[in-house]
């Protein structure tokens, strides 16, 4: 196990460590107080525990890591990310997963505005509320939300899947409420478990898009 | 584009370190705004008359002629230079001395106007502004700060935040305005001037423009809402405290904490890291169009 | 006037293909998609002209007196910068717009020349990483295909805003050209049409951006250039910001620049022309005392070295061709041109990239016309191209006495119309007037 103090050392170096690292290795970060783009780019199988507030981009571009923060997230967190585990005790800011690729997001508290949005294949379970225009074009993979979601859910969303426990503020354009079907329970059933979210599948409802807009059509003008 | 900070003293204890606590705030703010830098501190507060910052553009200003001229003039209850501001507290109205600014002392600018009120602009690096102007011993109720990178219009200590829009009120802003040119040309028909081509300013405009009208503050910023098209986060300073607002798009960034001993916002977590205690702050991010506000009693 | 029947005046401002189009209009309630870059007539950099030597200026002679046109670009910060045997590179341009055999056309032909290649809105395909020697890889506000393998086999990254042909706007693809393989790289269904996102998804503003860009260099361990492209319109405070936001090359696409699918009138009325965007990039540049520590690429409308030298006269680092080296490819051939009578067009004349039935197999992602590209021979046409662009330079460079091209200066030029000379800011040929400059 190392510990790295970012108070000594520079995220240049805390990434270059990380980034070299072998599976298996376990590190512990400390003194974050808000800086950007900690832990991202890493490529391997590894335990990083971060303990504080990070700033920007935390665990952007993941591959494989399992990353705990202790603390909350800045815009950005985990975007692109590929593979692996990102988990967050505290809030996520904007964008939380941004054009995420796969792997899970769990974000323990709320995520803030555009949560999820042009998401390509990511899992993200958020255990409070989620701000307006999330998931905002999200192309592929699940958005799951224990708590209420804002304004324009889903706008303009191509074909991931959004589940929500509590209030809907507003659907975006194209989102539409779906029905529950067996595999989506399983799959909803799945995510709860591995983000050791305690809630009942029953008190979902599932959410995606009504497929108007996969054409450039006349009768759709209204939209745009 | 930019880096706003603004701290409000809740503990009155803490008053004296209004400046030692801002600054970091401040200086986390470089990178998003290496251009200049801004502050607006509130403190000192005159009932009696007004208390008026003016900026001297020439490095050759002659002070001591200046502070003669004034007290030959007005009865002053203190009069201080803070390089190339200074900062008069006078006995008397705030029209008689702005009017005999104008008539008399055309060089000079006014940053702030009002009785708590004291803005202090300047270009460069915000760490040698913090540096120069002294803000780490600032004593205060609350203060404002703006890092600036330039967008589109030049860099100079005029078109630097906060931009002060009426008496004890300022504004700054993170953000770009997209409508700003053709309202500013409908704001100067209505009879408020500006100095420069910045956006900011005409956002500061508006909001004055609509407390000339009757809007109270909350007001003044729900209007603004329908009427200033672009994207901003906008931290305004008022005689009492401060308040916060963001356009309804909200992609500019906005985070606040709370503590007993303060209030605080920015636009990263890293300046609200440098106050103490913000480890157990109560942290959240603004909606957009909501106004979020504190007062002092 | 027509020539059947000569008391027919055509409007100007309704001539015939304008009324075609209110008519297509009326019929199918939709705005008019094309590929290709602004047709309208506004000033080039055929209107400015060389100053050649004279009694006192001395030209260079041919072959031993050297006019090297090497050039390094991304120096500023990144460990590995880009080093190219000619400043004429290849512009992004999207596995999706067009087929594998060009993406591979390309990049052999780029690494014939020396220069690079870059990738455009769908992401890296092996094709083009394996034939391109040097390769530049996009990162635009769709993210479709980014990855961070991809990212570090790159060698160097584009952080793309805007584009000349549609600054503001965002890519397109539709449905006939979301095949299976580009379907899986975007993570679309397949035959849909693909909207665009205008705007990146994570970041907003320069503030932003330099936390971005932060980000991506710790995930590269500072090696790759960072460029930023945008497309031409407010260029001065653009270029200004993608400075002071940490970019090693600044990339500004003019308004002739190409597309593969638009609106036209985003086309033909958002963006200003290349000409002036040089100038104001370069002034910028200067300003901030960053000219050559950060290095200006240039794009939209080059299509000779006539133009090259011109672009780096104003000066400019580099510049990239997209249209021009489509067409060297063999966009526009007339041995197809009956085929592109069939579809309703012309050679010369074909814009409808983003319909996907392109005779010359480059705008197309149907196997059966994708064939028609013969990749190995695709790429000696594109390196001859570049070759006669970069011997061009070297004429002209040498005619005005320099070494090295990036010694050719504004000084000279002139301009043979006024628009040019105010856009440019080189003076109006026979006089010393720069319209515009110091009040004049």
């Amino acid at each position: 196990m190392s510990t790295i103090d970012l108070n000594k050392s520079s995220i240049r170096e805390l990434n270059e460590k990380l980034q070299n690292s072998s599976p298996g290795d376990k590190f512990t970060v400390n003194n974050t107080v808000g800086k950007h783009a900690l832990s991202v780019g890493l490529t391997k199988n590894i335990n990083v525990e971060i303990n504080g507030h990070v700033g920007y981009y935390c665990a952007g571009m993941n591959q494989e890591a399992l990353i705990k923060i202790n603390g909350n997230a800045g815009p950005g967190l985990a975007e692109n990310m590929m593979s692996g585990e990102v988990r967050v005790t505290g809030n996520a800011s904007q964008y939380a997963a941004a054009t995420a690729h796969g792997g899970l997001l769990v974000i323990e508290g709320d995520a803030s505005s555009r949560c999820g949005i042009s998401m390509k294949g990511v899992n993200i379970v958020v255990g409070g509320n989620i701000g307006h225009m999330s998931a905002f074009m999200a192309q592929s993979g699940c958005l799951v939300v224990c708590g209420d979601a804002g304004d324009a859910l889903g706008d303009s969303v191509y074909e991931a899947k959004i589940y929500v426990r509590g209030k809907v503020k507003s659907l975006g354009t194209d989102c539409i409420e779906k029905e529950m079907r067996d595999e989506h329970k399983q799959e909803l059933t799945e995510l709860l478990k591995q983000s050791n979210m305690g809630y009942k599948v029953e008190d979902f409802r599932r959410y995606g898009s009504a497929r108007k807009l996969y054409n450039f059509d006349i009768d759709q003008v209204d939209e745009y | 584009m930019c880096g706003i900070v603004g701290l409000f003293i809740k503990n009155p204890k803490l008053e004296s370190q209004l400046g030692a606590l801002v600054a970091p705030m401040l200086s986390e703010m470089t990178e998003r705004g290496p251009d200049s830098a801004g502050m607006a501190v509130y403190r000192d507060p005159n009932e009696s008359g007004c208390k008026v910052t003016v900026l001297a553009q020439e490095a050759d200003f002659n002070w001591t002629k200046f502070e003669s001229a004034v007290s030959s003039n007005f009865s002053v209850i203190r009069f201080f230079v803070n390089q190339n501001h200074a900062v008069l507290s006078l006995g008397t109205s705030l029209n008689e001395v702005e009017e005999w600014l104008r008539e008399n002392w055309g060089e000079l600018s006014v940053t702030s106007a009002g009785s708590n009120i004291e803005i202090f602009k300047g270009k460069g690096n915000p760490s040698d502004f913090i540096e120069q102007f002294d803000i780490k011993n600032m004593t205060g109720t609350h203060a404002l700060g703006h890092t600036r990178m330039a967008t589109e219009s030049a860099i100079t200590t005029e078109h630097s935040h906060p931009f002060s829009t009426g008496q004890d009120l300022c504004l700054v802003h993170n953000g770009s305005l997209s409508n700003h040119n053709r309202l500013r040309e409908t704001l100067k028909r209505a009879g408020v001037q500006f100095k420069t081509d910045n956006d900011s300013e005409v956002a500061a405009g508006y909001l004055s423009w609509r407390l000339s009208q009757g809007d109270d503050l909350d007001e003044a910023l729900n209007h603004a809402i329908d009427d200033l098209d672009g994207f901003y986060t906008f931290a305004i300073g008022t005689k009492d405290g401060f308040a916060v607002m963001r356009d309804p798009i909200g992609c500019k960034p906005a985070i606040m904490a709370e503590t007993d001993d303060w209030a605080a916002m920015s636009s990263e977590y890293r300046a609200i890291a440098t106050l103490p205690g913000a480890e157990n702050a109560r942290i959240w991010e603004p909606e957009p169009t909501q106004i979020y506000s504190w007062k002092r009693s | 006037m027509s020539k059947d029947n000569p008391t027919l005046i055509e409007s100007a401002t309704f001539p015939r293909h304008v009324i075609a189009e209110i008519q297509r209009a009326a019929k199918t309630g939709i705005y008019d998609i094309r590929g290709f870059g602004a047709k309208r007539d506004i000033p080039t950099f055929d209107d400015l002209v060389f100053l050649g030597a004279s009694t006192s200026r001395y030209p260079l002679e041919g072959y031993r007196e050297k006019c090297t046109t090497e050039v390094v670009l991304g120096n500023r910060f990144a460990k590995n910068p880009i080093h190219l045997k000619t400043p004429v590179t290849i512009a992004g341009m999207s596995f999706g717009s067009l087929s594998a055999q060009a993406k591979e056309s390309l990049g052999r032909g780029a690494t014939l020349a020396g220069t690079s290649t870059t990738t455009g809105d769908g992401g890296m395909t092996p094709e083009e990483r394996g034939h391109s020697k040097t390769l530049i890889y996009q990162y635009l506000p769709s993210r479709y295909g980014m990855n961070p393998d991809d990212l570090r086999r790159a060698d160097a990254i584009e952080i793309v805003l805007g584009q000349g042909a549609k600054p503001g706007g965002g890519g397109m693809l539709l449905g006939q050209k979301i095949s299976p393989r580009v379907a899986e790289m975007r993570n679309l269904p397949e035959g849909i049409d693909q909207r665009s996102a205008c705007r990146h998804p994570d970041w907003t503003g320069p503030d932003d951006l330099e936390i971005k860009i932060q980000e991506l260099r710790e995930i590269t361990n500072w090696e790759k250039p960072i460029y930023v492209k945008v497309g031409a319109t407010r260029v001065f405070y653009d270029v200004t910001l993608a400075v002071k936001a940490g970019a090693d090359v600044v990339v500004v696409d003019g308004m002739q620049g190409g597309t593969a699918a638009t609106q036209d009138v985003f086309i033909e009325h958002v963006g200003i022309p290349t000409l002036p965007a040089v100038r104001m990039a370069v002034e910028a540049l200067q300003e901030m005392d960053m000219h050559r520590k950060v290095q200006l690429i240039v794009s939209g409308g080059i299509r000779s070295g006539a133009d090259v030298a011109k672009a780096l006269a104003l000066g400019a680092d580099a510049v990239s061709i997209g249209t021009a080296a489509l067409i060297a490819l063999g966009d526009q051939s007339p041995e197809f041109d009956d085929e592109y009578k069939e579809i309703g067009s012309a050679a010369g004349f074909w814009d409808d990239y983003q319909a996907g039935n392109d005779p010359a197999g480059i705008t197309t992602q149907d196997p059966e016309l994708a064939k028609r590209l013969d990749p190995i021979l695709g790429g000696r046409r594109l390196a001859n191209y570049i070759n006669v662009l970069t011997l061009e330079l070297q004429t002209l460079a040498r005619a005005c006495g320099k070494s090295h091209v990036h010694n050719l200066e504004p000084e000279d030029m002139v301009a043979l119309t006024m628009e040019a000379a105010a856009m440019a800011g080189v003076p109006l040929a026979g006089t010393s007037w720069i319209p515009g400059k110091n009040g004049m």
